[in-house]
């Protein structure tokens, strides 16, 4: 369930609190959010404008820049899919389709059920051992088939 | 003596079912009621190994790989820890002639130690470069970066001492130092293994160069896509501040340095200097017009050292051993070593140390031993999303900013990604455009419409609508990109292009495949 605009904001503040005196605090402040909520909600934007002493524009013109501020809760599961070029070379591509047809969604989405968000990722570090993903958190190398279906079950689950 | 287990916690050995190794032979101590001390290290970056076990013991030590959870049962039976014999048995780690044939200077003991025990950093050399440059004088630190002939390791190799003087020179109550570690590259993955598996020798590299320059405050920029880093660096970091490393009296001197680190959010251009410092001082990652450099006015408009993690990692080896013993490395302008990443479609993927010089086909056969797929290597990336694809007749170019730069390519970061013969270098070409479109700061035209545009055109070459001139027109924005966009997002994204449509021709121009395929 997602908790209310009120609860959202006061839950905020300690994360506000801890960086505000730092110097560059808005990052971590966003990440911080992004950690708590899995997603950066929208209402969080005048209460950080206000403490930080910047405009709400200047804190959305952050937030919408960074690929990793989702402005939606996302599902109960993170899928990342690495599709830059070492991941390719390793038929990265053939393993997006099968995901996304496993997972009934296409990048960019979350299932129906909530069970999984899937998203596109440019390259993980794990070029040595392409194809590879982030489930959670998790790093998976070699993806192949078998293992896109073990992680299609694990995420249903 | 009792036996030590190596386990590596670097993220391409836990990507390969590292930790569910660990959890194996720690259920099978327990069940044998055997001891033995297990050391969670970084990786020896020999991929197709991994995971790689290794075993201490009165024998001396050797390697296993690459373990699955079902192997470690059988490894206790033939007494591993002992240094039995096993079908996964691979001897002594430095005779592998993957690591044997390496010069490991900045990765000397990557793999080898714990990454979080500064007592085995210190073991096994750590800390004698920054010991000696407490006894100098930050000009004669910097002197010694100079001879050195190190260059930017993050891929621009403009010479580290020539930043640290214009650092060092410039007057200002406040300087930083900020270590680039938005490793976004992809076939990249050297900055990850050295902060996972020997985070000290950053640690110790960015602390010498506050003490050079006169800087107190330094931060590490690192990608989110990394949290098994920066798990690492924090836990160094820690036990950096216990032991004096870092505070208000370095290793008991009258200099101060601290340094925190700070996570990025999934933006590439912000391994952009300019960018990264907008997005440290908390804004959108925006290029900035050069000058002012960093030098003069990076990081809250204070004067600024920004390095590449490989950059300040290599400081303390030639601050121990001296910049002519590091400068006897290397080929031309390109001193040194540099840790080669071979990626993508390789038999042997890994991170392989060694001096400039190497031709890109003893890297990528002899040493890469071609293809993982089996099938003829067609094209190599190097570089990154903005290198330029090489083939077989150029792999005789020498591993070195000049050469490459003289065949219109560049090393960068020095990542090495191999595609065999089922590649569509139409394709690859579109996938550089649309890279750059996503991740285009906006800032600069030629980048932000130009990489729209290119898509456009290569879209309609691949659909055959006249084709000759698709090819005019991406041509004429490639050299606008190159030579009107601010930075190098927009700037080197021709080089993929360009080098796809110069190399494979016959992919640019239709073909009976790819019109049966349509």
């Amino acid at each position: 369930m997602q908790p209310a605009g009120t609860e959202i904001v006061s839950a905020i503040v300690p994360i506000i609190e801890r960086w505000r005196h730092e110097e560059g605090p808005l990052l971590p402040i966003l990440n911080g959010i992004l950690r708590e909520f899995g997603y950066v909600p929208r209402e969080v934007v005048p209460t950080i404008a206000e403490a930080l002493n910047l405009s709400r524009a200047e804190v959305y013109g952050v937030v919408s820049f960074y690929h990793d501020y989702r402005e939606n809760p996302p599902g109960r599961h993170v899928l990342k899919l690495c599709r830059a070029e070492a991941c390719q070379s390793m038929g990265g591509d053939a393993i997006a389709e099968r995901l996304q047809k496993l997972l009934g969604i296409r990048f960019g989405e979350t299932a129906a059920d909530g069970s999984v968000t899937l998203e596109e990722v440019y390259c993980l570090g794990l070029c040595a051992c392409s194809p590879s993903a982030m489930l959670d958190g998790e790093v998976i190398g070699r993806l192949d088939e078998e293992k896109a279906e073990e992680i299609a079950r694990e995420v249903r689950l | 003596m009792t036996a030590t287990i190596y386990i590596p916690r670097d993220s391409g050995a836990l990507a390969l079912g590292a930790e569910k190794v660990a959890a194996a032979i720690a259920n099978e101590l327990a069940a044998r009621g055997l001891d033995a001390r297990v050391v969670r290290n970084g990786s020896r970056g020999l991929y197709w190994l991994e995971p790689m076990v290794e075993v201490e013991s009165a024998a001396g030590r050797v390697a296993y790989g690459p373990v699955k959870p079902s192997d470690v049962p059988s490894l206790f039976d033939r007494d591993f820890l002992s240094g039995g014999a096993h079908p996964l048995f691979l001897g002594k780690p430095e005779e592998i002639p993957f690591l044997k044939r390496q010069t490991r200077l900045t990765f000397a003991r990557c793999g080898i130690t714990d990454p979080v025990s500064l007592e085995d950093y210190e073991a096994h050399g750590g800390l004698r470069g920054l010991r000696n440059a407490l006894s100098l004088t930050p000009l004669q630190i910097v002197e010694q970066v100079t001879e050195s002939g190190l260059r930017g390791r993050g891929g621009a190799g403009f010479p580290t001492g020539i930043k640290w003087k214009t650092v060092l020179d410039a007057q200002s109550d406040r300087k930083y130092i900020v270590c680039n570690a938005d490793e976004g590259d992809s076939g990249t993955f050297s900055d990850r293994m050295i902060m996972e598996g020997d985070p000290f020798v950053l640690i110790e590299g960015m602390v010498i160069a506050g003490i050079a320059v006169g800087a107190v405050k330094g931060y590490i920029y690192l990608r989110s896509e990394y949290p098994n880093a920066e798990r690492i660096l924090n836990e160094a970091i820690v036990a950096a501040r216990k032991a004096g490393l870092l505070g208000d009296s370095v290793l008991g001197s009258a200099y101060a340095f601290d340094l925190e680190v700070r996570v990025g959010a999934g933006a590439y251009v912000c391994g952009e200097e300019t960018a990264l410092l907008d997005s440290l001082e908390g804004k959108r990652g925006m290029v900035r017009a050069k000058p002012p450099l960093p030098a003069h006015q990076g990081l809250f408009g204070k004067p600024t050292v920004i390095n590449n993690v490989i950059s300040l990692a290599s400081v303390p080896i030639i601050l121990d051993k001296g910049g002519a013993f590091y400068r006897d490395f290397g080929m031309g302008r390109s001193r040194g070593t540099i840790p080669i990443q071979i990626a993508g479609n390789v038999r042997y993927g890994g991170l392989f140390e060694a001096a400039f010089g190497l031709t890109l086909g003893e890297i990528v056969d002899n040493i890469g031993g071609g293809t993982a797929s089996g099938r003829p290597v067609r094209a190599v990336q190097v570089g990154g999303p903005l290198g330029a694809y090489f083939p077989r007749e150029l792999f005789d170019t020498p591993f070195d900013y000049e050469a490459f730069a003289a065949k219109d390519g560049l090393i960068g970061h020095a990542g090495i990604v191999v595609f065999d013969d089922t590649v569509d270098m139409l394709k690859q070409a579109r996938f550089a455009m649309e890279f750059c479109a996503v991740e285009s700061c906006g800032k600069c035209t030629p980048c932000r419409i130009g990489s729209t545009r290119g898509v456009e055109v290569l879209d309609r070459l691949a659909r055959n609508i006249e084709p000759e001139r698709q090819i005019e027109i991406v041509t004429d924005l490639c050299n606008t990109m190159k030579f009107g966009s601010l930075c190098a997002l927009g700037g080197f994204t021709p080089y993929p292009v360009m080098s796809a449509l110069t190399h494979f021709p016959e992919d640019f121009r239709p073909h009976p495949v790819r019109e049966a395929a349509e």
